[in-house]
């Protein structure tokens, strides 16, 4: 296979023709700011939008996870612009999410932590108003517990579980502000169809799924393998 | 294709075009022939009753008048419309009809000889008898390609669409090459009607090219927007015309299956659209060796479950592959990677119509019409504050004041024109300037609103530019999938604040954060519903901001319309004392005489629903809506 050879923040990188981006940079230590990137899975989601970068040449920042690394490119993952664009996306989803790191299972983990360090987010955000969905949470799994509301909608869960069955427990479900991942006919998580198998916790970027028992075992783990 | 496939396509296409024309001679000859629109717009003003009445009465009377069912001739003000023909008379066309002028129609024209000129809306053609629609102002201005057979022909005999040369562009097509169809279409500059004006032959040119088998088209007939109806239309009234643009999409991209996407809410497009391909199939017009020939293509008609996100290329694709209607990234394009991985083209209902016409007519001939940069014509759904609502078929650079004024004859009840959103939920709202502008694809596009589903709302003095706003973004964070955080969440918050706006509430520099965030989401959303969604925010900012600035600050709404900031008052020097039809009316009691028998509106009661206002006698006009609600003199 062919391979292109380009710059990301003056790095000189090659990478396989037909990579992407953010895979690029990724695999070359340069962090770009991910929630629904999954490592493989060949199409990308393009759900979270925070993973905008510049090109040189281009006038709007794109999204490092659906474009193609090309011969000669330099990418700019430090843009202003595209800062800004991956901000806005982040404290959109910072507004409706409920926001206690004191008291979350993830403190230390989180994956949000890590995005508002990066790119200069707030986890507080003052520039939108608080719309939290006060969704139940869900503990009739032994193993773990989902609380929807710290759900950022990554959609890494929904992968695994797919992965794992043939008929998958996970899905989502409901359009717009009220889109929720659930199970299957919305039944319990903890219901006969799940294999305990955890593998959307060890996933999950938010603690939104975490194990009982708040063990922090896990680590980061980002990108999944 | 060989000289003798062609030879054998001709003459199948001859003997199909010769039974259709006896056909529809015999349906002429010697005798009257009743029409009526019986499409959705038609039914919902009692046409069915109408279409009964006549069949009834004809065969009562034994007479030999077919009384056919036709489609929407776009005059949906007039509905229900009636064509009568009656050898020595034009064609005329009969407005507001039911089932009492139904039977004077009959008794009085058709078993007499008055054309009854009080039900006229106009003759199809000229003549000394009664006005003709060329008379019309509008007729100056319209141009029918795509709607020309609606309402004019029964959407359920293929013989009358044959017999108007129908199929007969699909008959030459299959005597060319597949390059030189994708060529011709190039040429003739047809863009998607579908709202973003994508060049119809280039999409076709990169299906054609790309590998990878079957190749799909779809039509996409899901029309979500909530003000456009022209699809539906044209399914209803001319299913043949986007069959045959299918069939030759087909044939010039190397396809071999086409889907008609159509929502399932739109239940007589769908049986319309059903018998013409069950038709079209008995014709060998579809199905294997069509007309005879190596060419094989088959339509599957899709009902769609109405999603308004479904109507999204990708997300169609999703929804017809049984996966739940969200929209992915692109690229890949739909024509490298479409319906089922393979290449698809996906084309509007609208796009599809052209392209009969052009095959049988040639790029020259479309390329004639309209501007440079978009050829042909473009059509729109009037509807709002004007007076002739319904369909209309213009050139491309027709200006909006020659369509709002001309074609739909202005604003009734001689208000203020105050602007016209175009698009629907993806457009825009233009002000008064705007009306000069030579409306098509780019010129929209520069002026901040989008061609979109080709909905044209009119709206005058009473309607507010905030709440405008508000309602479609209102529709549109209902309708998002909420995959993308800039879409689910970005339009719910653009919501809250133009809902606090309506309200009298907010500060002033929300104006300016929720023009940034509406920035924003255009440049961040995944698909185009979220990246246009905030288009009705931006223009209503970009050309009305002192109006947003009005509610916030003096809690005054200019259009008298945000309930929260308006108050009814009785003018008192206008109130009559006699007169107490306003105390009647209000339904929480609010109103009540004072001692010089002048009548009082209790502010602390009312519950502003409006009834007093209405039932104020004319004459009088004495209840008023004041903005602010402090305006309310105090005693
Ligand atoms: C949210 C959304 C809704 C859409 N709805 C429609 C629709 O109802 N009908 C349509 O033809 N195109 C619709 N489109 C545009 C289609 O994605 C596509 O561009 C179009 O069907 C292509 O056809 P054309 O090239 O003939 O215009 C929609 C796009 C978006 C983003
Ligand atoms: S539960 Fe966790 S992994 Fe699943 S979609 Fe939500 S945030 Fe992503
Ligand atoms: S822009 Fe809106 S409709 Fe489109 S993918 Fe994002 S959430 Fe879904
Ligand atoms: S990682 Fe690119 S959009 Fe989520």
């Amino acid at each position: 296979m062919k391979s292109v050879s380009l710059s990301i923040d003056g790095k000189k990188i090659t990478a396989k023709e037909g990579t992407k981006i953010l895979r690029a940079a990724l695999e070359n230590d340069i962090y770009i700011a991910n929630l629904c990137a999954i490592k493989d899975k060949a199409e990308p989601n393009a759900a979270c939008r925070l993973c905008f970068v510049e090109i040189e040449g281009e006038e709007e920042p794109v999204t490092a996870c659906t474009r193609e690394a090309t011969d000669g490119m330099v990418v700019n993952t430090r843009g202003e612009r595209a800062l800004e664009l991956a901000r806005t996306g982040f404290e959109l989803l910072m507004a409706s999410h409920p926001v206690d790191c004191a008291n979350c299972p993830a403190n230390g983990v989180c994956e949000l932590q890590k995005i508002a360090k990066h790119i200069g987010g707030k986890l507080k955000t003052k520039r939108f108003r608080q719309l939290l969905r006060e969704l139940p949470i869900d503990d009739s799994n032994p193993l773990f517990t989902y609380d929807p509301n710290k759900c950022v909608l990554c959609g890494r869960c929904v992968w695994v579980c797919r992965q794992r069955k043939e008929t998958a427990l996970l899905g989502f479900a409901h359009r717009g502000f009220k889109r929720v991942v659930t199970t299957f006919a919305g039944e319990p998580i903890g219901a006969e169809r799940c294999l305990d198998c955890s593998a959307c916790v060890e996933v999950c970027p938010t603690r939104a799924l975490a194990f009982k028992g708040g063990e922090k075992g896990l680590g980061y783990r980002g990108w999944v393998v | 294709m060989k000289a003798a496939e062609r030879a054998a396509v001709a003459d199948a296409f001859k003997e199909i075009k010769e039974r259709a024309e006896s056909r529809w001679r015999e349906l002429w000859h010697n005798k009257p022939v009743i029409m009526v629109g019986t499409a959705t717009c038609g039914r919902a003003a009692g046409a069915l009753e109408v279409l009964q009445t006549f069949r009834d009465e004809v065969k009562k009377r034994n007479l030999d008048c077919p009384v056919i069912e036709v489609g929407c001739m776009g005059h949906c003000y007039a509905e229900p419309l009636v064509i009568i023909s009656k050898p020595g008379y034009p064609p005329i066309c009969y407005g507001y009809v039911n089932p009492v002028i139904a039977e004077r129609l009959l008794k009085e024209f058709v078993l007499g000889d008055n054309p009854c000129p009080e039900f006229v809306i106009g003759a199809l053609e000229e003549n000394d008898i009664v006005p003709s629609f060329t008379d019309f102002p509008r007729a100056q201005y319209e141009q029918k390609i795509i709607l020309k057979n609606c309402g004019h022909t029964d959407p359920t005999e293929i013989d009358h669409y044959i017999a108007g040369g129908g199929y007969s562009a699909l008959a030459k097509a299959l005597e060319m090459t597949p390059e030189d169809i994708v060529d011709e279409v190039k040429k003739s500059g047809l863009r998607g009607r579908g709202g973003a004006g994508f060049p119809a032959g280039l999409k076709w040119e990169y299906c054609r090219n790309t590998r990878g088998r079957p190749k799909y088209i779809i039509c996409n007939a899901d029309e979500g927007d909530p003000g456009a109806f022209m699809d539906r239309s044209i399914l209803e009234s001319d299913p043949h015309s986007v069959i045959e643009g299918m069939i030759i999409a087909g044939y010039a991209t190397g396809a071999r299956y086409g889907y008609i996407y159509v929502r399932a809410e739109y239940p007589l497009a769908v049986e319309r659209t059903q018998i013409a391909l069950t038709q079209a199939k008995k014709f060998r017009l579809l199905g294997n060796h069509i007309l005879g020939s190596s060419f094989n293509f088959d339509i599957i008609l899709f009902q769609g479950s109405g999603a308004f996100v479904c109507g999204e290329a990708t997300a169609m694709a999703a929804s017809i592959e049984g996966k739940p209607g969200t929209p992915r990234a692109r690229p890949p394009r739909m024509t490298t990677e479409g319906l089922f991985g393979k290449p698809t083209v996906v084309n509007n209902v609208k796009t599809l119509a052209f392209v009969p016409p052009i095959i049988r007519n040639g790029a020259g001939w479309l390329k004639s019409t309209g501007t440079k940069e978009s050829s042909g014509t473009a059509v729109f759904a009037l509807a709002g504050k004007i007076v002739n609502t319904g369909l209309v078929e213009v050139p491309m650079g027709t200006t909006l004041r020659q369509i709002i004024y001309e074609v739909g004859s202005g604003i009734p009840g001689g208000k203020r024109f105050r602007a016209v959103q175009i698009g629907g939920p993806s457009g825009g709202c233009l002000p008064e300037p705007a009306l000069d502008l030579p409306v098509d694809f780019d010129s929209l596009r520069d002026a901040g609103a989008m061609m979109g589903s080709g909905g044209m709302v009119v709206l005058d003095e009473d309607d507010c530019m905030v709440e405008i706003a508000r309602y479609f973004l209102e529709f549109t964070q209902r309708e998002s999938c909420g995959k993308c955080t800039f879409c689910r969440l970005g339009t719910k918050q653009m919501l809250e604040v133009l809902n606090d706006f309506t309200l009298g509430q907010g500060k002033i520099e929300d104006i300016d954060s929720l023009e940034r965030l509406a920035e924003e989401v255009k440049a961040g959303s995944l698909c185009g519903l979220g990246q246009t969604a905030p288009n009705p925010i931006l223009t209503t900012l970009r050309y009305f901001r002192e109006e947003y600035e009005e509610h916030i600050l003096m809690g005054r709404c200019p259009a008298l319309m945000c309930r929260q900031l308006i108050a009814y008052y009785i003018l008192p020097d206008k109130c009559e004392r006699s007169c107490d039809a306003c105390v009647g009316s209000c339904t929480v009691e609010a109103i009540s005489a004072n001692k010089k028998r002048i009548k009082v509106i209790d502010q602390e009661k009312c519950v502003k629903c409006g009834t007093c206002l209405a039932a104020c006698p004319p004459q009088y006009n004495a209840v008023v809506k004041l903005s602010p609600p402090s305006e309310v003199p105090k005693k």
